[in-house]
């Protein structure tokens, strides 16, 4: 209970489902064989942690941020730069960390303060503009984030494929290089889930649900909401910033698409609402059926457009294809937003008849 | 308060100047710093042409969001629907397109931009009850809303005309220049130009000498008041939702033509710069639209002529300047 910060999963099946996934994350390097396999369970994590990050945004401040993917590339690439420049040692990785964290929690303050100047209601379009810009800004400073390109780099001699930690024992398993940074990955996300869990249950999350709900009673009962929705963007940069430094160590590449894009942003989106938004462990749920989806379900759309194309079928083997498969995320997202706005956590928790009061205006 | 008799003439609103003087004083600062007055007029109008153009795609969101307080992250869309469309009747025509001659040009264009109008229009009736009226007054679920119905219409659009870029080739009689003495003013930028202002000019008097108009700038400045006059604001508001679908249609037929290629990622850019013009011209007001869309795409123009590598930031850099100088845009008429 303490580790979870008095907030429980809330319902027993949502408790089998967690899990289930953390085991089945935990033991991917033994259970299913293949760079395949563990490329997702690591993104998976990437992505849970995340995603859990955006969740105190959006979920608990109800404010929606569109320039978290900067955070993200900016922990991506910080580290992706100093080991690029410095050459495969842990002194380019603390660099990397001690200069991207800063810049990302300073980058959140300049635009939490800049924002509350004007408007609420302008926070989400100048998240928007400052990111796009930043973007931009990526792709051209080529010479220090190699443009369109990225950086590629090499990680250090522990973290390598080739370095073998424990040979084959009598289970007949090698440890190498590899899963050790996929349990590194694996143990900082949970980490910062539990870290993030703690700051929701903790009166200063109190207080930021109490905004969410109205920001005008939370004034007026002498909280400072200024304060604490800056601290809260900071804080929020700061785990998507580190999130972004373990996918830059895990693809051992940083690069606009991996970390920048707006994609990635909608991807976000999609994962917070699909888990359900303001409960944290919905991070967790929404990432990992979104991100199997993503490399599971796009093959098997293959297989149908194809076999709809050999039907002679007009139209639909262009909406089977698998590049397409945003647009059924897409249909998948309104449809939850509307029907179901407190996510599968949210139904399951509730059991889908009872209003909740969370993810509401 | 002073006591007015009745035969007094209602004392006139004070006239805001300082917003409108900003673009003509940008424009006049930047001759000596570019020094060549040829080039300062061919950017000037250059800028003059993509101002009309922005213009024409984020009147009707400033009127969205000033009438109904309603976030659309989807507005991008609708142009990029507007473009598509045109191809539709572009493309079969293609051989009149090419003739050197402006009425054979025109009327291709015309029905072109008519049925992108029509289309995209008929898409904002769609998307405003189907996404917006059913997460009516919750701004976080418009913006997750709308955000969905961006991916799912770029997706679509994808889907029907394939992913690649199609190239939109500007009629022949549009090609080209004027020469004026040693300034060249590209014809399309005159055209552009004629076709915004005469949106401006239209909107302008629709908004201010019909009845129609009133209960609209009424609603802006408070809806709740103009409701309880008995008038359904909800109808008001569709209609208002429909006619900026149309114009962003009709812009980005516009802008495809100006950039004589058509992609779905056209609208993600151009959202940008839509929110950047919506937020420094102030909700709601098509005046504060106008001006704003003016200086983004001087800022744009002049910027990317003397420092090229500021171009990336410079709309974000005014944008801040603005609301250090005006929190709530150029002209604030919503009360909210």
């Amino acid at each position: 209970m303490m580790i979870l910060s008095g907030d429980p999963p809330r319902s027993r099946v949502l408790t089998l489902l967690l899990v289930v996934i953390i085991l089945a994350l935990a033991a991917t390097p033994f259970l299913f064989p293949g760079a395949k396999a563990l490329n997702v369970a690591a993104k998976i994590c990437v992505f849970a942690a995340l995603v859990a990050s955006y969740d105190l945004l959006l979920g608990y401040t109800g404010s929606v941020s569109f320039a978290h993917t900067m955070f993200y590339g900016i922990g991506s690439y910080a580290i992706a730069i100093a080991l690029y420049g410095m050459g495969p040692n842990w002194a380019a990785v603390a660099t990397g960390i001690v200069a991207g964290l800063p810049l990302a929690a300073l980058l959140a303050l300049a635009i939490g303060l800049f924002s509350l100047r004007v408007a609420a209601i302008f926070f989400a379009m100048i998240t928007l503009a400052v990111a796009s810009a930043f973007q931009v800004l990526a792709s051209q400073l080529s010479w220090l984030t190699g443009g369109e390109d990225g950086r590629s780099f090499q990680l250090p001699e522990l973290l390598r494929p080739g370095t073998v930690l424990i040979s084959k024992n009598l289970f007949g398993f090698e440890i190498n290089g590899r899963i050790l940074t996929f349990y590194l990955v694996f143990a900082i996300s949970g980490l910062m889930i539990l870290a993030l869990l703690r700051v929701v249950n903790s009166p200063f999350g109190r207080v930021l649900q109490a905004i969410r709900e109205n920001r005008f009673r939370a004034e007026a009962l002498g909280f400072r909401t200024v304060f604490h929705l800056t601290y809260a963007n900071c804080l929020a940069a700061l785990v998507a910033a580190s999130a972004g430094i373990l996918n830059a160590l895990w693809l051992r590449y940083a690069g606009p698409d991996t970390s920048l894009s707006f994609s990635i942003m909608l991807d976000i989106l999609l994962m917070v609402v699909i888990g359900g938004m303001g409960t944290i462990y919905g991070a967790i749920i929404g990432a990992t059926i979104f991100i199997l989806a993503q490399n599971y379900l796009q093959s098997l759309m293959g297989v149908a457009s194809k076999a709809a194309d050999e039907a002679g079928l007009p139209l639909l083997p262009g909406l089977l294809h698998p590049d397409r498969w945003l647009l059924w995320l897409g249909l998948l997202f309104i449809a939850s937003v509307y029907f179901f706005p407190t996510g599968v956590v949210g139904r399951l928790r509730h059991g889908g008849g009872k209003k909740s009061a969370s993810a509401s205006h | 308060m002073t006591d007015l008799a009745a035969t007094d003439p209602l004392p006139k609103p004070k006239r805001d100047l300082a917003p409108i003087l900003l673009p003509l004083a940008l424009a006049l600062l930047m001759i000596p710093l570019i020094g060549s007055t040829s080039s300062w007029l061919t950017l000037t109008v250059a800028s003059l042409a993509m101002g009309m153009m922005i213009f024409i795609m984020a009147s009707g969101l400033t009127l969205v969001f000033g009438l109904m307080d309603v976030l659309n992250f989807g507005h991008g869309a609708f142009i990029a629907v507007g473009a598509y469309v045109a191809t539709l009747v572009l493309a079969p025509f293609a051989a009149s397109i090419q003739v050197d001659s402006l009425l054979t040009n025109l009327a291709v264009l015309a029905p072109a931009a008519l049925l992108s109008m029509a289309v995209s229009g008929a898409l904002g009736l769609v998307v405003e009850r189907v996404l917006i009226l059913p997460v009516y007054g919750q701004h976080l679920k418009q913006i997750l809303m709308t955000t969905g119905g961006l991916i799912v219409a770029e997706q679509t659009l994808y889907a029907l005309w394939g992913p690649q870029i199609i190239p939109m080739p500007l009629p022949a009689s549009l090609r080209g220049s004027f020469i004026i003495g040693d300034v060249a003013i590209a014809k399309y930028r005159v055209l552009a130009m004629l076709i915004g202002l005469s949106v401006f000019i239209a909107i302008q008097l629709v908004l201010n000498r019909t009845k129609l108009g009133l209960l609209i700038r009424a609603g802006v400045e408070n809806r709740e008041m103009v409701e309880a006059l008995g008038y359904r604001i909800r109808r008001l508001f569709l209609g208002v939702f429909m006619t900026g679908s149309a114009l962003a249609g009709l812009g980005g037929v516009m802008w495809a033509l100006y950039r004589e290629q058509v992609h779905a990622s056209m609208s993600d850019d151009l959202t940008v710069l839509i929110f950047i013009v919506v937020i420094i011209g102030g909700l709601g007001s098509i005046g504060g639209c106008f001006i704003g869309a003016i200086l983004v795409a001087m800022v744009a123009n002049y910027g990317g002529f003397l420092v090229p590598k500021l171009a990336l930031v410079s709309n974000i850099l005014l944008m801040v300047a603005i609301l250090m100088w005006r929190p709530r845009g150029l002209y604030a008429v919503t009360s909210r």
